[in-house]
């Protein structure tokens, strides 16, 4: 079942200078209990793709001139603004990017976690429970010292007691994705979620990650840069260049067989531990306030064709599951 | 021992002032038909013939035994007429102070939730009313509507009868105390007036204050968070962005009142409210040095008060303060 789906999603931002185009027709789907990777580099628009789907883009000066975001069945883009702070607070969740301001710094761990085991996806907080007069308050703080114990933060009884700012980076993640995991939801939206974690702790947090898949059925959406994180968990990768998916394949066959020219740049991008020369991609993302016509990735590609910057490629299937957005492979073109 | 340090700078510079302002009190004091001889002997015994620093040796020692002088006015000690007067001055401003809070905090978070809508337009122009009408106008406005027209309150005083047993010299508190309801009732509908009259200005700037506060907490990446994982709205408002709101809005909730104690005598005089600040301006106009003093210590107490309570409350909202000692 499509838990997930997304269709021509366009994001623009006013700025000074003019309107950015940022997401240019993103077309994405994750099903259930699946766990799918979105790479690119950086500033290709992936948070603000995670952010579209939660709603907490801030609009203006984001804007939605086209597209769907369909979740189970509800289009979110049409519903109210309390309809879908229901829905996504009862079905999804969503661990932040940058650990360092996402937490409020004049509340303890243990009080903004304990608030949110015992209230999460309340609409109504009656005034005493409010006031903290009715018991359950110790009951929250113990279920946070354990979610904490499973993110394998070091002394979790000390932590509930402190402050955001009492905590190195990388622990303030770990109580972000506690956070996450608060409640059941049926999504889980991921932004780079271990970025600022060591190799040993990041194992440990994905294989909390695929426990919770395997156990409650959970969809992720992964987002990272890191290819080596998504073939140990992803099911399927989006590749994403300058704000439109390039290419899309289960991650095995990506990664093997990479054919869009971005991805296979990607690819052989990543530093082998063997000392192989490093090869990069030339070039920079493109400026959305002025993108490039075409393909967005054309001026950087290594296989330009005339038509490449005159049409922009469409996504089509060229394999099983394996859907790319190049001329090389749209019908009449190159191969 | 800082603020020790302050009040005392703070005397100093007072005494000082108040020695050198123009005109002679004792000539003041007794009149244009008193003879040389009657002032001179009046300098005396004030002992305003003595050189100034021995003056404020002799004002010192005062102090230390609870006196400030004679005033010249009421022709009893300083230190008796302010403790007779502040308890309602405090009244007034303790009154205002809660009613600019209790208001203006609600309003300011109501108007940054619904910015730029319909509940902000009517906050930003009572804002603008709240501090560009003058007090004294908008003290009698309210005298002629409540009190002349509708007969609902009483336009001066602070009771009807007599007050109650004295043991704050607060009417509400000595009614509570005394379980005198009645009087407790008469003494708050005294009070009212004043005390909105003064709270109004406080309160449009609590409002704006505390509206541009919520309207960065709304934009905060914590808040975002926080509501994206499914915090109810109502607790992500009302406790998690306001505490941060909050602390900002306190330097100025201090200096507010600060801004109150000094400004309180327009309203006590449109409203014969018996309180220490219209005492205050009375003894300036007459060139009363030792109630001058008297007063203005009291008021720089009180500003010493206020910040230290701020500054207290500020370690206990904000973890950042508190542990960087
Ligand atoms: N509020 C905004 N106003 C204008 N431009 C924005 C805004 N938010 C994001 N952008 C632009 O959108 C683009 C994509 O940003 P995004 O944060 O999605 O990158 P990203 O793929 O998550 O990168 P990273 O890997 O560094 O996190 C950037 O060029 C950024 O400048
Ligand atoms: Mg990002």
């Amino acid at each position: 079942m499509t838990v997930l789906s997304i269709a021509n999603l366009k994001i623009h931002f006013d700025t000074i200078d003019g309107t950015a185009k940022v997401l240019d027709d993103v077309c994405l789907s994750v099903n259930e209990a699946e766990v799918v990777g979105l790479v690119g580099e950086t500033g290709c628009g992936k948070s603000v793709t995670a952010k579209t789907i939660l709603g907490s883009l801030p609009m203006p000066p984001g804007k939605v001139p086209d597209g769907k975001i369909l979740f189970f069945c509800d289009d979110l883009l049409k519903l109210n603004k309390h309809d879908r702070h229901r829905v996504m607070s009862e079905k999804m969740s969503y661990i932040p990017q940058d650990p360092m301001t996402s937490l409020n710094p004049v509340f303890t761990v243990g009080e903004q976690m304990g608030d949110l085991i015992r209230w999460q996806g309340r609409r109504r907080v009656g005034p005493l429970e409010f006031l903290g007069l009715r018991r359950g308050r110790h009951n929250a703080v113990a279920k946070a010292v354990k979610l904490l114990d499973r993110v394998e933060i070091p002394a979790p009884k000390e932590i509930v007691r402190r402050y955001p700012i009492e905590l190195s980076g990388g622990m303030r993640q770990r109580v972000l994705i506690a956070m996450a995991l608060i409640g059941r939801p049926s999504l889980l939206i991921a932004d780079e979620p271990t970025t600022a974690l060591d190799v040993t702790i990041q194992k440990g947090v994905l294989t909390l990650i695929e426990e919770k898949v395997e156990e409650e059925e959970l969809s992720v959406l992964y987002i990272t840069h890191n290819l080596g994180v998504a073939r140990r968990l992803c099911n399927r990768v989006y590749v994403m260049y300058g704000g439109a998916i390039a290419e899309t394949a289960k991650t095995k066959d990506l990664l093997r067989d990479p054919i869009h020219p971005y991805t296979c740049g990607l690819i052989s991008s990543i530093p082998k531990l063997t000392g192989d020369e490093f090869k990069g991609i030339d070039g920079r993302i493109p400026d959305y306030i002025d993108p490039p016509t075409g393909c967005r990735f054309h001026p950087r590609c290594p296989q330009l064709m005339p038509i490449c910057g005159q049409e922009k490629p469409e996504l089509i299937e060229v394999k099983d599951d394996h859907l790319v957005a190049c001329h090389l492979f749209s019908r009449g073109g190159g191969r | 021992m800082y603020m020790v340090l302050v009040l005392f700078g703070v005397s100093l510079l007072i005494f000082f002032l108040a020695r050198v302002m123009p005109g002679d009190p004792a000539r003041l004091a007794l009149g244009p038909e008193a003879t040389q001889e009657q002032v001179a002997s009046l300098r005396h015994k004030l002992g305003l013939d003595r050189p100034l620093y021995t003056q404020y040796y002799v004002f010192l020692r005062g102090l230390f035994k609870g006196e400030l002088g004679m005033s010249l006015i009421t022709k009893r000690d300083v230190f008796k007429d302010l403790i007779q007067r502040l308890p309602a001055t405090l009244e007034l401003v303790m009154t205002a102070m809660l009613i600019a809070i209790l208001g203006g905090i609600p309003l300011g978070v109501l108007s940054a939730l619904h910015k730029d809508r319909t509940i902000d337009q009517i906050s930003r122009i009572f804002a603008f009313a709240g501090v560009s009408f003058p007090r004294f106008w908008i003290g009698i406005m309210f005298q002629i509507a409540f009190a002349y027209i509708l007969g609902l309150l009483p336009i001066t005083g602070r009771i009807s009868g007599d007050p109650p047993t004295r043991i704050t010299g607060l009417y509400l508190l000595d009614s509570l105390i005394a379980r005198d309801f009645p009087a407790f009732v008469d003494s708050f509908k005294h009070l009212l007036l004043p005390s909105l009259t003064l709270s109004l200005s406080p309160l449009a700037q609590i409002t704006r204050i505390t509206r541009a506060n919520m309207i960065e907490q709304l934009r905060k990446d914590y808040s975002i968070v926080m509501r994206t994982i499914g915090m109810p709205e109502v607790v992500n408002i009302y406790k998690y962005m306001l505490k941060n709101a909050f602390t900002s809005t306190l330097t100025v909730i201090g200096l507010l009142t600060g801004w109150m104690i000094g400004n309180a005598f327009v309203i006590e005089q449109v409203f014969s409210w018996p309180g220490m600040a219209r005492y205050g301006v009375n003894s300036v106009l007459r060139n009363d040095f030792n109630a001058v003093v008297g007063v203005t210590l009291v008021i720089a107490v009180g500003y010493v008060v206020i910040n230290l309570i701020v500054d207290l409350l500020y370690g206990y909202l904000d973890p950042r303060i508190r542990l960087k000692r």
